[in-house]
């Protein structure tokens, strides 16, 4: 991390492209999207190697819930805030884009109406409620799926920082957050489609979303989002705000004392977090086809805060690897034993914290430095170490 | 119309427009003026009042029997408690008992507290970086960048509290002693008008001690000093002016043998001191 402090590259945002670790992600995350883009369009369906169209749905999916790991690791990691409401935001990103898709629908629903969707027209509503409009036009949900959970997290923390809400009441307020939505989002007035949710989506500006051709999109932009989304978070840790951030984690009166505005510092990373996380649910609700309360779920915040703590936390990559492990894990689980998933989710998450305290990312860490120590036992690599420290 | 003569005052529109120069005015007099200050919790009097002032460039030890207030009146200075009646002046313009925390922090006062807390995973250079006084609103400090100048800055410290060969280290390995350090070198980098430091040598060994003292004489004359601190000795190796405090407010004032033979402070604390090492 010192080495980070005093390199000579020093615009913020492209400070992350001169670190190790995020050159070897973005190398490994890249040549993933290759390999299977490749292995779905130039290897035929009769091979064995072949990626089919619902596998690389899957990985699409499993690559929105990393982002949603780096939002929740980007808080809880660097910040100290141990969100338990995350979904919320997810759930909200992902509902901007529902709306979205649901006016694209237009007069093709079941009862044709020209502007409301199904679920309105089978309340009888004869209008559409102020808040779905706009929602036909692509760029309007688009920033709706940024800003609007953006907006939560900003009244939201204003509020809880500025009363310097702290720890587990934190964590407390942010499940009673998403658990008070979900409610919310199960009853009919609300205007969402109730506990259905939103569904029966048909295309995304303009391409069929049940083509193989915009599957593969969609996954794609959902790696090209995680990348970006990672290289911001990475971009926001390795900078003075980032340092802030772990000081505040680690002794936040003591940060209020030199002088930095501890309560403006944890809102800004709050409300970045919030809105990636809302991204990562805009990429996820296309790939699955539909939203509904659920999402807002106090259990599926607590799951992927378990993601971000098996992958390892306050390192983001870790919440990548912890994500994608977790959901693979499930994926096949669910498959063969469904009813023993979440005695194997207790499982690993136990045997993690038993063997490995820091996650799978520690365990990198550990043979790295293990490797180094080997290197510098050595008499001749010893003489190397020393002067590349001086 | 007043919001459009506050636009034609660029310099007070936009902060950054405004000089960076500390604005503490000392021309008339002390730097910190504490006058008739009495805090009260629930009808006990943790200072009761107390009048105090601390010359530009001084170093002032205060010393008193525990529950003295000296703690309480290091709260009152840095806008962490607020005195139920009095004045607190920081220079002859800024009145602190109606600024905050961070603004006192950034005013140039610098608190080292009794328990030395640093940030752990941070490594030493960069709990300086922290530290030192620059612009500590959201996206200059996003955008901060390492200047040569910036890391000479450092540099200068670590070595005045004689941790660079520590510098890239992570401040949570570092000996208890060297903790202290830190913090002090912590509150250099802020350019503090005034320094007020909390029992700087608790904990501290012999030779960590003497370290200190050289470290804290070295600092005053550029800076205010004030330090509250319990061992005698220490106190003796480095004080020009004391303050005893008693009961939330001043028993006597003067140099160490002055009131070291004051026979009410021989009552209150050294006589008891002196029995403790009996």
């Amino acid at each position: 991390m010192s080495l980070t402090t005093e390199s000579s590259t020093n615009f913020w945002l492209t400070r992350p492209f001169s670190e190790r670790s995020t050159q070897i992600f973005l190398g490994v995350l890249l040549a993933a999207l290759a390999l299977v883009t490749l292995l779905h369009v130039a290897v035929p369906p009769d091979n064995p190697l072949h990626v089919g169209a619902y596998t690389v749905n899957l990985f699409g999916k499993y690559l929105s819930y990393a982002l949603l790991a780096v939002a929740v690791d980007l808080v809880w990691g660097y910040l100290g805030i141990l969100s338990l409401g995350h979904g919320a935001f997810f759930a909200i990103g992902g509902y901007a884009m529902g709306m979205y898709l649901m006016r694209q629908i237009g007069d093709r629903g079941t009862y044709g109406h020209p502007v409301l969707p199904d679920f309105m027209v089978f309340l009888n509503w004869d209008s559409l409620p102020w808040f779905w409009h706009g929602f036909d036009m692509a760029w309007f949900a688009f920033a709706m799926v940024l800003l609007a959970p953006g907006l939560l997290a900003l009244v939201f923390g204003f509020l809880a920082f500025r009363s310097r809400v702290t720890g587990v009441y934190l964590s407390i307020i942010t499940q009673a957050l998403t658990f008070a939505l979900m409610l919310a989002f199960f009853r009919n007035e609300m205007g969402f489609g109730g506990n259905n949710g939103l569904t029966d989506f048909r295309e995304i500006v303009g391409f069929d979303l049940r083509s193989d051709a915009t599957r593969l999109g969609l996954f794609l932009a959902t790696g090209v989002a995680l990348a970006l989304g990672y290289i911001l978070c990475r971009a926001i840790v390795t900078s003075k705000l980032g340092r802030v951030s772990v000081a505040t984690r680690d002794a936040e009166a003591r940060t209020r004392f030199l002088g930095y505005r501890v309560e403006r510092f944890q809102l800004f990373v709050f409300v970045v977090s919030a809105m990636l996380a809302g991204l990562a649910g805009a990429l996820y609700v296309p790939q699955v086809g539909i939203i509904n309360p659920s999402e807002f779920s106090p259990i599926f915040s607590i799951e992927i805060v378990l993601w971000v703590a098996l992958g390892g936390r306050a390192t983001l990559y870790g919440a990548v690897i912890g994500a994608i492990l977790v959901n693979y894990a499930k994926t096949i689980f669910t498959g063969v034993m469904p009813d023993a998933w979440l005695f194997a989710l207790g499982a690993m998450f136990v045997l993690v914290t038993v063997f490995l305290p820091k996650g799978v990312a520690g365990l990198f860490r550990y043979l790295k430095r293990r490797k180094r120590e080997e290197q510098t036992t050595d008499p001749d690599h010893q003489h190397t170490s020393k002067e590349a420290s001086a | 119309m007043s919001f459009l003569q506050s636009l034609t005052q660029r310099d007070r529109v936009f902060d950054f427009m405004a000089p960076q120069a500390s604005p503490v005015d000392v021309r008339h007099g002390p730097i910190l003026y504490m006058e008739d200050v009495t805090v009260s919790f629930d009808g006990f009097k943790a200072i009761n009042n107390l009048n105090l002032t601390i010359n530009d460039g001084e170093l002032r030890c205060i010393i008193g029997p525990n529950g003295a207030g000296k703690t309480t009146m290091m709260d009152i200075i840095t806008g962490k408690t607020r005195p139920t009646s009095g004045s607190v002046w920081f220079g002859s313009r800024h009145n602190l008992l109606h600024m905050n925390e961070p603004d006192i922090a950034s005013l140039g006062i610098g608190r080292k507290f009794q328990k030395p807390t640093v940030f752990e995973a941070l490594s030493v250079f960069e709990n300086l970086e922290l530290a030192m006084a620059a612009d500590k609103r959201i996206f200059p400090t996003l955008t901060a960048r390492m200047t040569g100048e910036i890391k000479d800055r450092i540099d200068d410290v670590l070595e005045t509290i004689g941790l660079t060969a520590l510098r890239h280290q992570p401040a949570g390995i570092l000996s208890h002693g060297q903790k202290q350090w830190l913090e002090i070198g912590m509150l250099l980098m802020q350019r503090p008008r005034l320094l007020l430091v909390d029992e700087p040598v608790a904990g501290m060994t012999e030779q960590e001690m003497e370290r200190t003292a050289e470290l804290l004489t070295g600092l005053a004359g550029k800076q205010s000093v004030v330090v509250v601190e319990h061992d005698m000795g220490f106190v003796r190796s480095i004080a020009r002016q004391v303050t005893v405090l008693h009961q939330g407010s001043v028993l006597a004032e003067g140099t160490m043998d002055q009131v070291s033979s004051d026979p009410k402070v021989i009552e209150v604390y050294l006589g008891a001191d002196d029995e403790e090492a009996a």
